[in-house]
C-alpha cells in the first residue's frame, strides 16, 4: 500500500505558569493536577475540535514516579475528562520530553495513523528531585562508558565552558542579563501571558490560590548581582544558579493535527512541522547537542542557518547557548535568538521545556510574516541534541 | 466578645478549628483582585471542616480583614479538597449549660454568617465538595454560589438531629428558591433517613447560580466570578412565589411532619414555622427567630437524644462491644444458603453483591430452587435497570449466585447461613446435613429470630463454630444484624461473622443467646402491652394509637401486620415459654392467626371488621396515657432485666438495635434517654439507663 506523508501542523499551545521547586507556588499541588488542567484548557480553547478527534496523548515527564508515573498519558486524558476512547502514553527524554512527544505523535500523524494528537510534558521538580529512584548500571562507572560528570547536569556546563575557552563566565552571565531583561519586556508587552493558563494551587497553611504568572524571573538582575553567585558545581567554576535555569514546576501541552484537519474543523494552523532530528553527543557535554542535531537537519533539507529566522533554544545554561550560537557564528545578542528571553528568566521544568519553546515560536511567527523558518532546539541529559524546523504558516515572502 | 461566648468556648476546648484562610488572587480578564479564603481544619478529607467558636471567630477575622480593604473586587469562600464545610461543631453541644450560651452560639454564627452577605464587594461561595448544614450557609449568605457537579453531598440535616438550620437557612434558603423546595431541603429529606442530594441537584434546585466540573473547578468558578464582577455574565434567579404557593407548601410540610411524628419531636416543626415566617420576616427578623429556636431546641432533651442517636450510629455501630480481635476472623470465599425461600433469596444476593463470593443456594424441591435462583437473578436485573450495576457487574453476579438440590455444593463453603423453618428439630437437622459436607472450621449460621444458637449447635461435632446472624427484613433496607454467640461459639467464628457483617455493611451487635435476641424481644413486649389494652377492651384504633407520642416509624398494629400476625403469634409465644411472668399470648392474636387472617387493616388503612371483630376484649378500656404509660413501664423493666443477663454490653446497644433494627427514631435517641427522661427508668427500676446525659460510650 502506497501512502503520502501528510503535512503536520501546530494549532495551539497552552502552559501553567512555571513555579519556583521547593518552597513555590505549587509546593503542595500535585503534578498530574498540572497537566490535567493544560490539557482541558487546550480543549477549552479549540471548541472546533470534538473531543472524540483526538487520537492521542502524549505525554512526557523525566521522572516518571508517582504523580508523574502510572502511564501519565492516559491518566491525565481520563483524569481530564476527555472519551474513555482516546488513548495516551507517557514519553522520557529528559528535557527534550515535550519535544519529543510533539515529533513522535506528529510523526503518527504524517504517517496517517492519527489526525489529532496532544502532545505535552509536566515536570514537578520539587515532588521529584532530578535524579530520584535513579539506579545507574554499575557498568557505566567500570566500563568508563560515561564520565561520571555527565549525570551531573551542572557539571556538564562546566565541561563545556572548558571546551569552548572563549566562553568565559562574563559572557555567560551577560547572557542570562539578557534573557531576565527579554523576559520582563515581553511580560510588559503582554506577549507571555497568552500561553498561560491560570492554575489552582494549594498550600495548607496559605489556603488556595491561583497561579497566574511565572514565578522564576528576576526582572532588575545586573552583571553585579549575579558576579557573587557561587559556582556550586565547581570551586572558583563558570556555572551559578544564575546563568542556568532553576530548578521548576510546570506543565505544557500543545495540539497538534494533520492540515486537512485543521482545515476541516475550522482551526488555525500557526505553524507547519517540516523536519526533526535528534542527536547523540559525549554525555559529558552534552550541552553541545543541538549543535549536531541541527547541522544533521540542515543538511537533510539543504538548508543553512541564514534561513532560519527565529530560533527558539532551550536555556538549561547560557554556556550551552552560547556554544550553539558560536558554532553558528551568531552574535550573543542576535534578535532572532529567543526574543522573549529564555529558561534562564521563565524556568525549565525538564520535560515540559520543549512546548514552551513550541508556543512562543508561533506567536512569534503570527507576528513576523516575513520570516519563513523557525527552530526549537534544546540539549538533553546524557548527551543529545533534538531540534525541530517549523515553517510559518504565516510566510507572506513566497507571494 | 460577649461573656456567653466566652463560656462557651470553654466548653468547646477541645474544638478541631476550621481556620479561614485568606489569599489574594488576580482573577482573570483583568477583573481585578479577590480575596479567596479556604476552610480548612488542618485534616484530610476524613475530618470534615466543622464551625465551632473557634472556627466563627478564624472566619469573622477573614471577612472582617477583607472588609477593611479598598483594594478587592470580591470575596470568595471554598472548601478544603473534598469538603466545603458540613456544619456546626457538635461536639460541645451536650456541655452547653444554659440558654444563654446555646443562643450566644446561634447568635454568633449569625453575626459573622452575614457578613457574607452584606460586604460592598460580590461575595462567591465556591462550593467544591460535601457541604451540610452551617457549611450550606455559609454559601447561602453569600451573594453568589457555584456549585461542583462531582459534590457528593449537600443537605441541611439538622431536623434529622433535632435542630433547625439556624444559622440563616430557614430563612434565606426559601427566599432564594421558594418555599416548597426549600423545605425538601429543610424538612423532607431530613425526614427521609436523611436524604442528601448531589452538586447537579444543587444546581438544578437553584441553589447555586453555576456548576462546573471537578477538575478545575475553583479555576473555572473564578473565572466566572471574574465575569460576574465584569458584568459580562448577569445571574438571573426566577422570582421566588410569596404567594399562595408558599402557604401551600408550608401547609403541606406541617401535614408531613405532623403525620409522621404527632409532636414528638419539636425540630421539623420549628423548621417549618420558621419558613412560614421568613414570607414576611425581615433579614433581622428571620435571624432573630431563628436564633430563638436554636437556643430552645439545643437545651431539648430530643437534641441531646439525637446527638446520642447520631454517635450510636456513626460510631459506636462501627466498633461493636464486644466484638473478638478480628484479627482472629477467616476468610469467607464462599457462601452456602441452605433454603430458597424470600429470605434465603436476599441473603444470596446480598451476600453475592458485597463479598463478590460464589454463593450456592440449596432446597430439597427443584422448583422452589429454580425460584431462588430466579428471585435473585430478577433482584439483579432491576439493579441493571435501575443503573446500579452494568452489564458486565450483573453477569458476573448471576454467575455467582447458582442452586444445588444437595449439600454437596457446600463442600468448599467457608460459611453456611441457614434460613429454614423456625424449629428447633429442623435447623438441627439441616445443620447436621451441612456439618457432614463441609471443614471443621467452615462457619455454620442461623438466621433463626427466637430459637437459642446453643441448642441448635448441641448435636454437632463442632458446636464452635455456630453462630447466630439475625437479618431484619427487608435486609437491604434495615442495617442491623444481631450477632449470638452460643455457650461454645468460639472467639475465631465470632471474629469472623462480625468481619463478615462489616463487609456486608451491616450494622453489628453482639447478643447474648437470650430468647428472641434484642428487637423481637423488645417489640414483642411492647406490642403485647398494646394487645392486651385491647384484650381487655380497649378500641383497637385507640389502642394502636397511644404510643402515637414517641412517634415511631409505624403503629404498633401496622408493624404486626408487616411482620405477618403469624409470626408475631410464634414469638410471642417463644418468649412467653421463657419468661411467662412478663410476655402474654394474646387470645385476640391467636384467634386472627386462627382465622387465617394476614392483614389487621383494609386497603383503606381502616382496621378490616373481621379481624376487629376476632380482636374484641373485655370490658375494661383503657386511656390512651395509661396505654402508654404501660408500654414504657414494661419496656424500662425488659431493659433493665436484659442488661442484668447481659443480653448486651451496654443501654446504648439496646438504642442502637431498636434504632438500625426497627427504625426506631432519633428524638428518643432509641428508647433509653426517653425512658429516663419521662422518668420511668427510675420509676420502675429505681435508677435511670444514663447518669446525666445519655452516653453513646
Amino acid at each position: 500500500m502506497s501512502r503520502t506523508a501528510r503535512d503536520v501542523v501546530f494549532v495551539d499551545g497552552v502552559r501553567t505558569p512555571f513555579g519556583k521547586s521547593g518552597k513555590g507556588l505549587y509546593a503542595e499541588t500535585r503534578a498530574d493536577d498540572l497537566i490535567v488542567r493544560v490539557i482541558r484548557e487546550l480543549m477549552r480553547r479549540n471548541p472546533g475540535l470534538p473531543p472524540e478527534r483526538v487520537d492521542e496523548v502524549a505525554i512526557a515527564a523525566t521522572t516518571q514516579i508517582g504523580d508523574q508515573g502510572l502511564t501519565l498519558g492516559r491518566t491525565a486524558a481520563i483524569l481530564a475528562g476527555l472519551p474513555r476512547s482516546v488513548p495516551g502514553y507517557s514519553i522520557d527524554r529528559m528535557c527534550a520530553g515535550a519535544l519529543t512527544a510533539a515529533t513522535t505523535a506528529g510523526a503518527g500523524i504524517s504517517f496517517g495513523a492519527y489526525d489529532v494528537v496532544i502532545a505535552g510534558g509536566v515536570e514537578h521538580m520539587g515532588r521529584h528531585p532530578m535524579g530520584e529512584g535513579v539506579d545507574p548500571n554499575p557498568r557505566i562507572i567500570s566500563e568508563k562508558l560515561v564520565d561520571p560528570s555527565a549525570l551531573v547536569m551542572g557539571n556538564t556546563a562546566e565541561n563545556l565552558h572548558d571546551r569552548f575557552p572563549t566562553i568565559t563566565k562574563e559572557r555567560a552571565d551577560a547572557y542570562a542579563v539578557r534573557s531576565q531583561e527579554k523576559v520582563a519586556k515581553a511580560y510588559a508587552d503582554g506577549k507571555i501571558q497568552p500561553d498561560l493558563v491560570e492554575t489552582l494551587v494549594r498550600s495548607a497553611e496559605k489556603g488556595f490560590g491561583l497561579a497566574t504568572q511565572d514565578e522564576p524571573p528576576r526582572p532588575g538582575t545586573t552583571m553585579e548581582s549575579l558576579a557573587s553567585l557561587k559556582t556550586p558545581f565547581r570551586a572558583h567554576g563558570n556555572v551559578t544558579p544564575g546563568n542556568a535555569a532553576g530548578l521548576n514546576d510546570g506543565a505544557t501541552g500543545t495540539l497538534l493535527m494533520a492540515e486537512e484537519v485543521a482545515e476541516e474543523l475550522g482551526l488555525d494552523a500557526r505553524m507547519r512541522l517540516v523536519d526533526f532530528s535528534f542527536t547523540g553527543v559525549e554525555p559529558e557535554v552534552m550541552g553541545v547537542g543541538p549543535v549536531p542535531a541541527t547541522e544533521k537537519l540542515f543538511a537533510r533539507q539543504g538548508l543553512t542557518i541564514d534561513d532560519i529566522g527565529l530560533i527558539e533554544i532551550n536555556e538549561a545554561f547560557a554556556v550551552q547557548v552560547l556554544a550553539f550560537l558560536e558554532h553558528f557564528g551568531i552574535a550573543d545578542d542576535d534578535a532572532r535568538v529567543n526574543p522573549w528571553g529564555g529558561a534562564i528568566a521563565v524556568g525549565h521544568p525538564l520535560a515540559s521545556s520543549g512546548g514552551r519553546l513550541m508556543m512562543q515560536l508561533a506567536r512569534q511567527f503570527a507576528e513576523r510574516p516575513d520570516v519563513r523558518y523557525g527552530i526549537t532546539t534544546m540539549c538533553v541529559g546524557l548527551g543529545m541534541g533534538g531540534t525541530i524546523l517549523w515553517e510559518n504558516t504565516n510566510y507572506e515572502g513566497g507571494k | 466578645m460577649s461573656t456567653a461566648i466566652e463560656e462557651a468556648r470553654e466548653l468547646f476546648k477541645d474544638e478541631v478549628v476550621t481556620n479561614a484562610i485568606s489569599r489574594d488572587v488576580e482573577l482573570p480578564y483583568g477583573a481585578g483582585t479577590a480575596v479567596l479564603i479556604t476552610l480548612d481544619n488542618g485534616h484530610d478529607h476524613t475530618k470534615p471542616n466543622t464551625f465551632g467558636p473557634g472556627g466563627l471567630l478564624s472566619l469573622d477575622s477573614a471577612i472582617e480583614a477583607a472588609k477593611a480593604r479598598t483594594d478587592i473586587v470580591a470575596v470568595a469562600v471554598t472548601g478544603k479538597p473534598f469538603i466545603f464545610a458540613v456544619g456546626a461543631d457538635l461536639t460541645g453541644v451536650p456541655a452547653l449549660q444554659n440558654r444563654e450560651q446555646a443562643e450566644a452560639i446561634g447568635k454568633l454564627g449569625h453575626d459573622v454568617f452575614r457578613k457574607l452577605g452584606e460586604l460592598d464587594v460580590p461575595t462567591f461561595a465556591l462550593v467544591n465538595g460535601a457541604a451540610m448544614g452551617g457549611g450550606v450557609e455559609v454559601a447561602l449568605h453569600c451573594s453568589y454560589r457555584t456549585v461542583s457537579s462531582g459534590v457528593p453531598a449537600f443537605a441541611l440535616p439538622e431536623a434529622f438531629l433535632g435542630l433547625v438550620p439556624g444559622w440563616g437557612g430557614t430563612y434565606l434558603l426559601p427566599n432564594l428558591i421558594g418555599a416548597e423546595k426549600a423545605l425538601k431541603l429543610i424538612v423532607d429529606n431530613p425526614l427521609a433517613q436523611n436524604k442528601m442530594i448531589k452538586g447537579k441537584q444543587v444546581f438544578e434546585m437553584g441553589i447555586a447560580d453555576a456548576i462546573f466540573e471537578p477538575a478545575d473547578f475553583v479555576e473555572e468558578s473564578l473565572r466566572w466570578a471574574a465575569r460576574v464582577v465584569k458584568g459580562d455574565v448577569t445571574v438571573e434567579r426566577p422570582e421566588v412565589d410569596k404567594g399562595e404557593a408558599w402557604d401551600n407548601a408550608v401547609n403541606m410540610a406541617r401535614f408531613v411532619v405532623e403525620g409522621k411524628l404527632h409532636g414528638a419531636a419539636p425540630a421539623p416543626a420549628r423548621a417549618v414555622e420558621l419558613v412560614a415566617a421568613a414570607k414576611t420576616a425581615t433579614r433581622d427578623e428571620g435571624f432573630d427567630a431563628e436564633d430563638q429556636a436554636l437556643a430552645d431546641l439545643i437545651m431539648s432533651d430530643e437534641l441531646k437524644a439525637g446527638l446520642y442517636a447520631f454517635d450510636l450510629v456513626q460510631k459506636r455501630a462501627k466498633r461493636p462491644a464486644g466484638a473478638p480481635d478480628k484479627s482472629l476472623a477467616r476468610k469467607v470465599t464462599k457462601v452456602g444458603v441452605v433454603g430458597a425461600g424470600l429470605m434465603a433469596g436476599q441473603l444470596a444476593l446480598l451476600f453475592a453483591r458485597r463479598l463478590d463470593v460464589p454463593v450456592v443456594m440449596t432446597d430439597l424441591d427443584q422448583d422452589r430452587l429454580n425460584k431462588g435462583v430466579d428471585y435473585v437473578h430478577g433482584e439483579v436485573d432491576k439493579l441493571l435497570k435501575k443503573g446500579r450495576v452494568n452489564q458486565d457487574k450483573a453477569n458476573h453476579l448471576k454467575a455467582l449466585v447458582s442452586g444445588s438440590l444437595t449439600k454437596d455444593a457446600f463442600s468448599d463453603a467457608d460459611f453456611v447461613i441457614e434460613a429454614v423453618f423456625e424449629k428447633m428439630e429442623v435447623k438441627q437437622q439441616v445443620f447436621a446435613e451441612v456439618e457432614a459436607v463441609v471443614s471443621p472450621e467452615a462457619i455454620l449460621a442461623t438466621n433463626t429470630s427466637s430459637l437459642s444458637i446453643t441448642e441448635m449447635a448441641s448435636k454437632l461435632q463442632h458446636p464452635e463454630r455456630v453462630v447466630g446472624f439475625h437479618f431484619f427484613n427487608p435486609v437491604a433496607v434495615l442495617p442491623l444484624l444481631e450477632i449470638v454467640r452460643g455457650d461454645r461459639t468460639d472467639d475465631a467464628s465470632l471474629a469472623t461473622a462480625f468481619a463478615t457483617a462489616k463487609k456486608l455493611k451491616k450494622t453489628s451487635v453482639l447478643c447474648k443467646d437470650a430468647p428472641a435476641f434484642v428487637v423481637n424481644r423488645l417489640l414483642t413486649l411492647f406490642m403485647g402491652e398494646v394487645l392486651a389494652a385491647v384484650g381487655e377492651g380497649t378500641e383497637p384504633e385507640v389502642a394502636d394509637r397511644a404510643v402515637a407520642p414517641l412517634g415511631l416509624p409505624m403503629s404498633p398494629l401496622m408493624l404486626l401486620q408487616l411482620v405477618g400476625p403469624a409470626v408475631g403469634l410464634h414469638v410471642a409465644e417463644t418468649l412467653h415459654g421463657a419468661f411467662p411472668e412478663r410476655f402474654a399470648v394474646s387470645p385476640q392474636l391467636d384467634a386472627v392467626v386462627k382465622a387465617g387472617k394476614t392483614a389487621i387493616f383494609a386497603p383503606d388503612l381502616t382496621i378490616d371488621p373481621e379481624v376487629k371483630e376476632l380482636l374484641k376484649g373485655g370490658g375494661s378500656p383503657s386511656e390512651e396515657k395509661e396505654i402508654l404509660d404501660r408500654a414504657l413501664r414494661a419496656m424500662a423493666k425488659e431493659i433493665r432485666i436484659m442488661l442484668d443477663e447481659g443480653v448486651v454490653a451496654e443501654a446504648a446497644d439496646i438504642d442502637l438495635c431498636l434504632i438500625t433494627g426497627a427504625g426506631w427514631p432519633f428524638h428518643t435517641g432509641g428508647i433509653t434517654p426517653y425512658l429516663d427522661k419521662v422518668g420511668v427508668s427510675t420509676e420502675v427500676n429505681g435508677k435511670p439507663f444514663h447518669e446525666g446525659a445519655p452516653k453513646a460510650f
